[in-house]
């Protein structure tokens, strides 16, 4: 196989201060740049060369690649100062060159990158971190505000945007909600199964299942469900919406993002998170009695009864304030992650990633405290 | 020059769904022409190009490249005939996650062997043309608008492509940058041969660079006119593209 880049340059010197390069064949990007050693090599072993030209007779076809190389040419040249004489290069390549030289790069315009030491890339770390700390505390005050601005009625947002809102993070999660405390309450059943069978106390699943779906666990996974699928959601659209300087033409024209994107979002999810919930705990009290009646040998009877005996209203409501707290919370995270985004598509899914990461973190933090309170309280 | 035809525009209708944006277009684009699409703002322009580049399936006709049917072509060798374009969108469509060194060498990256050091040369030989030597290390959020559609065009001729689409190349350029850009487009077409479609309303450029062009029309939903923009200026006896031509400022 013939390199198709030989060759196509040959050096000769007409004068003793002349280099002639003739360039022949076809000069195409697909076949790779001309390298530039050797023509360094042959400006450099004549030290009194003064004059470059060229001998473009034989070229077939060129397209940048060859303009290109002249570039480079031009730029060795001119720091040694040799003439370059361009007269004889063709017509579009002096042309596209000049072009191409004739805007000047500007003085700022390339960056220096500046390499830091470990300490100072710590400490900024650091301050970013505090940074990213005050932001969300600025944020969370900012919601209030809005809170406080909708109790007095002088929020301003649409309610054609809110009502979207509470279905697309209300009836719209439904499916996913059933499946999965369904399968929760069903995997409780089975967990206390085993051990309760033991003593001959399978009713005792009846207790279990109910006590965990309503006081913990319908709260939890409603919660972590709509982390996911919601205040993912809200991160994107917020993000996106950020990008595309959709949020500065609100601002421009005097209208709060907060009260007209953020407060209809956490109002939304914070009301329709306890409704969820409640679904979320009879699905999930559901999924324990077809274990129990199945598998267990319990009546359908015996097991409502049961249930009934056990959980107490203070039971249901004690997860209920759980999820509103987190519904709060998750829109939270959304809201912040998404008015924080850069500028980029990447930036964007970031956003996104770390909503959900946030409303994780934010609810299970939140979820120990709660417990905490409730043991204090003795509720 | 040759005067082949190059794009060949047969019977073409354009649809959203059910609504019709353009019907019955005919028309042909020669090698090495300068072609001009104009019209009042959504008539279908930019979905003209949407057609042409094969972004859009039409709903009726087909578009022809060099004789070879476009539309009718099995995917592989359309993608095959796609390569040979460059496409400046209206918005630019810079990737925002990549610097402008990495929008314009990736059509470089993925479809040639060049090393990354000469990617790098071509990148600043790209950018120059476009008079942004200098803004390797960018990101496309951190220049001006039209800085951002200069930087597309660059990302566009990285192939040195032998058709080029552009959709209003300068709108939000100052006059000078306008002007560079006309010298860049009759450069790309006589030291490259590219053939150039593009759509712009400025009429100092419309006349200055357009070899031909098509008036497309908003109201009866096709064109009225193909000819070179001097010629439909000077003896069109339709109304609306003198008016069109002279910015209404002559009757
Ligand atoms: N994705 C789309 N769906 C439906 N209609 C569209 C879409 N994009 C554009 N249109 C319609 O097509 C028409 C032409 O749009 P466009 O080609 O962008 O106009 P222009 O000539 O200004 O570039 C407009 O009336 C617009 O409403
Ligand atoms: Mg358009």
């Amino acid at each position: 196989m013939s390199n198709p880049r030989q060759n196509r340059i040959h050096f000769s010197y007409p004068n003793s201060d002349t280099l002639l390069l003739t360039l022949r064949g076809a000069w195409s990007l697909h076949d790779g740049l001309m390298t530039f050693t050797e023509t360094e090599k042959a400006i450099s072993v004549t030290p009194n060369i003064k004059k470059l030209t060229f001998d473009v007779q034989q070229i077939t076809h060129w397209d940048s690649s060859l303009v290109t190389f002249v570039l480079r040419i031009l730029s060795y040249c001119s720091s040694r100062h040799i003439d370059v004489d361009r007269t004889h290069l063709p017509d579009g390549v002096q042309r596209l060159v000049s072009l191409a030289t004739s805007v000047p790069e500007r003085q700022d315009a390339r960056r220096k990158v500046i390499h830091e030491a470990w300490l100072a890339r710590i400490g900024k770390k650091v301050v970013v971190t505090f940074e990213g700390g005050r932001e969300m505390v600025a944020f969370i005050g900012e919601a209030a505000q809005a809170f406080l601005a909708l109790l007095t009625g002088k929020a301003r947002f649409r309610r054609s945007d809110f009502l979207l809102i509470i279905q697309e993070c209300g009836a719209q999660a439904l499916p996913i909600v059933s499946l999965i405390s369904f399968l929760v309450g069903l995997i409780l059943a089975f967990v206390g199964a085993v051990q309760l069978q033991q003593f001959g106390a399978q009713i005792y699943v009846a207790n279990l299942v109910g006590l965990g779906m309503a006081r913990e666990m319908g709260a939890m996974m409603t919660g972590i469900i709509m982390g996911g699928r919601t205040g993912a959601s809200f991160a994107a659209q917020l993000g996106t919406m950020r990008v595309n300087q959709e949020i500065d033409a609100m601002t421009t024209l005097g209208l709060s993002p907060m009260e007209f994107l953020v407060l209809p979002r956490m109002l939304a999810l914070s009301l329709m998170m306890p409704l969820l919930c409640l679904y979320a705990d009879v699905l999930g009290i559901l999924g324990g009695m077809v274990v129990g009646v199945t598998m267990l040998d319990l009546g359908f009877i015996e097991y409502c009864h049961q249930t009934q005996a056990t959980l107490s209203l203070m039971d249901f409501f004690v997860g209920l304030v759980k999820s509103v707290v987190f519904g709060i919370l998750v829109a939270i995270a959304g809201c912040l992650r998404g008015m924080q985004s850069g500028n980029s598509s990447a930036a964007v899914g970031i956003a996104a990633t770390s909503a959900v990461v946030t409303s994780i973190v934010f609810i299970v933090v939140s979820d120990s405290i709660l417990t905490v309170i409730y043991d204090v309280l003795g509720v | 020059m040759d005067a082949k035809p190059h794009i060949a525009i047969q019977n073409l209708t354009m649809a959203y769904g059910d609504i019709v944006i353009q019907r019955d277009l005919d028309f042909t684009i020669q090698c090495g022409d300068i072609f001009i699409i104009m019209g009042a703002s959504g008539c279908g322009k930019s979905t003209l190009l949407r057609h042409l580049v094969g972004l859009k399936p039409p709903s009726r006709g087909d578009v022809e490249y060099a004789g070879e049917s476009f539309w009718n072509a099995d995917v592989q060798r359309r993608e095959g005939m796609m390569r040979r374009f460059g496409v400046l969108f209206q918005s630019g469509a810079l990737w925002s996650s990549m610097t402008l060194a990495e929008n314009i060498g990736l059509p470089l990256t993925e479809y040639t062997h060049l090393t990354r050091h000469d990617i790098r040369e071509i990148v600043a030989l790209k950018l120059a043309l476009v008079g942004l030597a200098g803004f390797e290390g960018y990101y496309p959020h951190e220049i001006s608008g039209g800085m951002q559609k200069r930087a597309g065009l660059a990302r566009a001729m990285a192939l040195d492509p032998e058709i080029l689409f552009f959709d209003e190349p300068s709108a939000g350029l100052d006059p000078i940058s306008s002007r560079h850009l006309d010298d860049l487009i009759l450069e790309l077409r006589d030291s490259l041969g590219a053939t150039i479609v593009m759509v712009t309303h400025e009429l100092p450029s419309i006349f200055a660079v357009g070899t031909n062009s098509v008036f497309l029309d908003v109201e009866t939903k096709t064109m009225l006119a193909v000819g070179a923009p001097r010629t439909l200026l000077e003896e069109s006896p339709n109304p609306q593209i003198r008016t069109f031509l002279t910015r209404g400022e002559t009757t």
